[in-house]
């Protein structure tokens, strides 16, 4: 009897350690992006590329498309780069970009600098459209269906590893449900 | 053994009673300060008693900051793109307070508009904190089951 | 190529971990020489590849690789030099290593400085702390890798350190911190070997002694430090806000200060045994516990590191491991607590026991608050509370009381036994003194009247009249004041300016609480505040440049009772590199008062908005960690601890001596 009394606190702390892994979970940053299956929401920007022109919906490819946000100030968005570079040549997919809470010179001077891997960018410098889309910040990356759905979300940089084992399936797996 | 086994249980008798009265006052002090998070949709919906202390959260609405020609009393809008709440301030701001970023300040209710006691901006530019997310994520939600 | 070999050398100080954490430990229950004698080399090598792996960050950082990931996140090319080699510890991957760097520092001590120790002993310790390495090393190698690289395209620039971290507090604070957090790892270890080897007798109290107190005593400095720079840095005049950051240091501090006094009384008594033990591996576990809350992203608050719950997972899969795994072998080897209750009702014991239990209740009571907002949002399904400091100090400030109340008779009462006629003796007359004194003395300064600042300062003087009249008592019974002086030991000595820095704290704290005052103006250049005694005079701003950096500078005068004191000049900043805006403010530091401007924003016209501070006694704060912290190491150089040699002819007698002891 008086040996179980000794057991006392390593039952309080199995049930401490229980608690604070439920709570790791908790992070509303962690939860899966309210927007899966939804239509990318409504916007009327300007673009890096079309001056004054406003860009919308329309201006979007027919065709399932990743939706990536970026700075010129967001550092893992530059190890993105390259991967996103090797994808345009390869044409695997269209990249649309959705400049974030930058300053348009910058924006373009990187560009020039590191490579644009990008069909279009979307100037986004308030960061309004990012938070119709749920952005915590940048990168993420959306995968867009030809029907203008979102149905996959990455948050964070996308490296070699992710590309293979996470983006590359789900774009597949996104092509492979549309009629072409 | 008797006057042992009496030290014995004096002591622990001690022990325990200072435990549960520790444990009381802690329980007390807990349930009687902690401070409810609500959003500005939920205060719109009148979900909050005037007076009670609580925290907000939101972004700053662009163009929203108002401040008074000789006086430290500010205004600004929250708003989580459902709703809006005035807020107002006597102080200063927190030097990462600006419009369009998150922000969570603590005060209470009055009149319809937040009196708040404290603002606080924190963690860098890019990033929001883990209330205004929820929030903003919770009016989302509700703009998408409601139909707009 | 260099930062490769950093990861390299960081693989080869986890393979040696690994060996540490197996073949001594394997040894010293097989009474193998051969592997018990790996212990010491093994930890010493341990120590050389970690220093290498950090100068080789360091090196990143002055040469500029923005190539390593983690350089080009915290550093910029205009970073001046000091900044640059600090920026080490500037994120979570890099301040890692440096903790990691300090288990092994502690593990090279302990293999230097334990030649008193059998040698089964002390390669069950290093072994113990090699197992923690591990998990460490292995920790950096798969989820945080300072040595991580961005290639085939490193930026040309860095991201530049948080402008809140180029300061000098920055500098000395977190290395201070980790340095005694870490060093709490070794009294750990020690109540391991102890469960292991069943030998738990005062020669092993008497070992653990100086490592707990040195440990403590660093961690009081590091926890000063963090709050001396919150205060000047933060910029609202606060030294304590009970962030569920800056809480974890302080339940291990607690519950450090528990262990040392409980490791006195097993020492001294051979009592309270296995209840060291259990402070020793709780003591431990609370700052691994500070490690998982700072790093997981389980909390939010003004400096949490990162919100990755793939960390956070494996930090706790650590934890259940090292303190589920302690806490078994404690439930199934400490020797049954058996009726030794040898101490009479209101004797030292029993006072050092009540210690023992008011802290360890505040631990609890902190770490509720601090992880309550967590529970409230899990049971309510996801309803967000935040839990300030009300909480805290209702909580925290009367179990304080108490303990000063205990302080003073505890440090009066005897071993074993005191006669309530002695105690009665000895403390009516500091019970009035101190007293009248709380009742006079604010009264005589303030004029006014104050329920708090009476109690603080009652209670300071009870804690240090009852050690004077104690001293006196020691004293008087020898031939002269100087021989009676003399007379008294070094862990006496240690104990009295120890809890002198305690009743200082008390009075600091509490005094700055109640009289502290401050005012938000928006002034002209040409206007003046007032404030208490003092008028502020605002003259204006001007520009001035840093190295990395463009600020407005403001010149206001200090003029008291019409006399013009000094000028003090508050900057509002902006970082070049990274555009992020900083406010350092002027502070006129005094032993009595500290004076303090902080900027607001510019309003048109050069008027600009502000607030002024005066603050009474709160360096006293400071100063009252730093003599605590001096008594902690005091009380450790009495001569019976710095017995590092011992006879080969005891060693074998202890070592022939029975196995299981109790």
């Amino acid at each position: 009897m008086s040996r179980f009394k000794l057991f006392i606190p390593v039952l309080i702390f199995l049930a401490m350690a229980a608690m604070l892994w439920r709570g790791l979970y908790l992070d509303p940053r962690t939860l899966p992006s309210v927007l899966i299956d939804k239509p990318l929401p409504v916007f009327a920007l300007k673009s890096l590329e079309y001056g004054d022109r406003i860009v919308t919906q329309e201006d979007l490819p027919d065709e399932p498309f990743l939706l990536n946000v970026w700075g010129s100030y967001c550092l893992p968005c530059l190890q993105e780069n390259p991967i996103f570079m090797a994808a345009a040549e390869q044409k695997v997919i269209p990249i649309v970009g959705i400049n974030y809470k930058d300053g348009v010179p910058e924006a373009e001077r990187w560009l020039d600098y590191n490579g644009n891997p990008f069909a279009m960018n979307i100037i986004d410098s308030d960061g309004r459209f990012g938070i119709d889309l749920g952005v915590y910040g940048a990168p993420e990356t959306f995968i867009v269906d030809a029907d203008g759905v979102i149905r996959y979300k990455h948050i964070g940089v996308i490296d070699y590893q992710a590309w293979e084992d996470e983006i590359l399936p789900a774009i597949a797996a996104v092509k492979n449900e549309s009629p072409n | 053994m008797k006057p042992h086994r009496q030290k014995k249980l004096a002591i622990l008798i001690f022990i325990s009673a200072g435990l549960a009265i520790a444990t009381g006052l802690s329980l007390y002090a807990l349930s009687t300060n902690i401070d409810l998070f609500f959003t500005p949709s939920q205060i719109a919906k009148g979900e909050v008693i005037e007076g009670q202390r609580i925290r907000i959260g939101g972004m700053v609405k662009e163009g929203s900051i108002i401040h008074a020609q000789d006086s430290l009393q500010v205004s600004f809008i929250t708003t989580d793109f459902s709703n809006d709440l005035t807020v107002q301030y006597q102080g200063i701001l927190p030097d990462l307070f600006r419009e369009g970023q998150g922000v969570v300040a603590e005060g209470m209710v009055a009149g319809g508009v937040f009196q708040a006691s404290r603002v606080l901006a924190k963690h860098d530019e890019n990033y929001m904190s883990v209330e205004v997310k929820a929030a903003m994520d919770a009016a989302e939600k509700q703009r998408g089951t409601g139909g707009t | 190529m260099i930062p490769e070999l950093g990861n390299v050398a960081l693989i080869i100080a986890f393979s040696l971990s690994v060996i540490l954490g197996t073949l001594p430990l394997i040894g010293a229950s097989r009474g193998n020489a051969l592997w018990i004698g790996l212990a010491r080399p093994l930890a010493a090598g341990i120590f050389v590849f970690l220093s290498v792996c950090l100068l080789i960050l360091g090196y990143s950082f002055v040469t500029d690789d923005f190539s390593v990931a983690f350089v080009a996140q915290h550093s910029n090319t205009m970073l001046p030099l000091e900044y640059k080699i600090t920026a080490v510890w500037g994120g979570h991957e890099g301040s890692f290593l440096f903790w990691t760097w300090m288990l092994a520092g502690w593990m090279l001590a302990v293999g230097i400085f334990s030649k008193a120790m059998p040698d089964d002993f002390v390669a069950r310790v290093l072994g113990v702390m090699g197992l923690i390495c591990v998990g460490y090393t292995l920790f950096m190698i798969a989820t945080s890798n300072p040595f991580d690289r961005i290639l085939p395209l490193p930026p040309t620039d860095g991201a530049d350190l948080n402008s809140a971290l180029q300061d000098f507090g920055f500098i000395v604070h977190p290395p201070m911190l980790y340095m005694g957090y870490v060093g709490f790892s070794v009294v750990f270890a020690f109540a391991i070997a102890a469960l292991l080897s069943g030998r738990l007798d005062s020669a092993w109290a008497r070992w653990s002694r100086p490592w707990a107190n040195v440990a403590w005593g660093i961690l009081t400095l590091g926890i000063a430090l963090g709050s001396w720079w919150a205060y000047y840095e933060l910029g609202w005049g606060g030294w304590w806000a009970w962030d569920p950051v800056e809480n974890p240091p302080m339940i291990t501090w607690l519950l450090g200060t528990a262990l040392i006094h409980s490791l006195a009384v097993t020492e001294k008594r051979g009592v309270f045994k296995s209840w060291t033990v259990l402070l020793a591996i709780m003591a431990f576990a609370a700052s691994l516990l500070g490690t998982f809350i700072t790093r997981s992203g389980l909390l939010t608050s003004v400096h949490a590191f990162a919100t990755d719950p793939t960390r956070g997972v494996y930090i706790l899969g650590f934890l259940a491991v090292i303190v589920g795994g302690s806490l078994l072998l404690f439930a199934v080897r400490a020797p049954l607590m058996k009726s030794e209750l040898t101490f009479g009702p209101l004797s030292r014991e029993v006072f050092l026991l009540s210690n023992n239990i008011i802290l360890v209740v505040s631990s609890a009571a902190i770490l509720l608050g601090t992880l309550y907002p967590m529970v409230y949002q899990a049971m309510s399904g996801g309803e967000l509370i935040s839990v300030g400091p009300p909480y805290f100090n209702l909580i925290f400030v009367p179990l304080m009381v108490v303990l000063a109340v205990f302080l003073g008779i505890g440090a009066t009462s005897r071993w074993k036994k005191t006669s309530t006629e002695y105690l009665r003796k000895q403390l009516t007359k500091v019970a009035i003194a101190s007293v009248l004194l709380g009742l006079v003395l604010p009264l005589v300064f303030t004029l006014e009247f104050s329920i708090g600042a009476s109690l603080a300062v009652a209670l300071a003087f009870w804690v240090m009249l009852a050690m004077l009249t104690d001293m006196i008592n020691k004293v008087s019974n020898k031939d002269s004041a100087l021989a009676g002086l003399k007379s008294l030991s070094l862990s006496y000595w240690g104990m009295q300016i120890a809890h002198f820095g305690f009743a200082v704290i008390l009075t600091g704290a509490a005094l700055t609480s109640i009289y502290s005052i401050e005012k938000s103006v928006l002034l002209q250049p040409g206007q003046s505040v007032m404030l208490g005694d003092y008028e502020f005079k605002f003259n204006g701003m001007r520009p001035v440049r840093g190295p990395n950096f463009v600020a407005e500078e403001g010149s206001f005068d200090v003029i008291k009772d019409g006399n013009y004191q000094r000028e003090l000049n508050p900057q509002k900043r902006i970082y070049v590199a990274s555009g992020n805006p900083s406010t350092e403010m002027a502070i006129d530091a005094g032993l009595f008062r500290d004076l303090f401007i902080t900027l607001g924003d510019p309003r048109g016209e050069g008027a600009w908005s502000m607030t002024v501070y005066v603050k009474p006694f709160v360096r006293w704060v400071w100063l009252g960690s730093i003599f605590m912290a001096l008594g902690g190491f005091v009380a450790i150089s009495d001569k019976r601890y710095r017995r590092f040699r011992v006879k080969k002819e005891s060693l074998l007698e202890t070592a022939a001596a029975p196995v299981l002891q109790s």
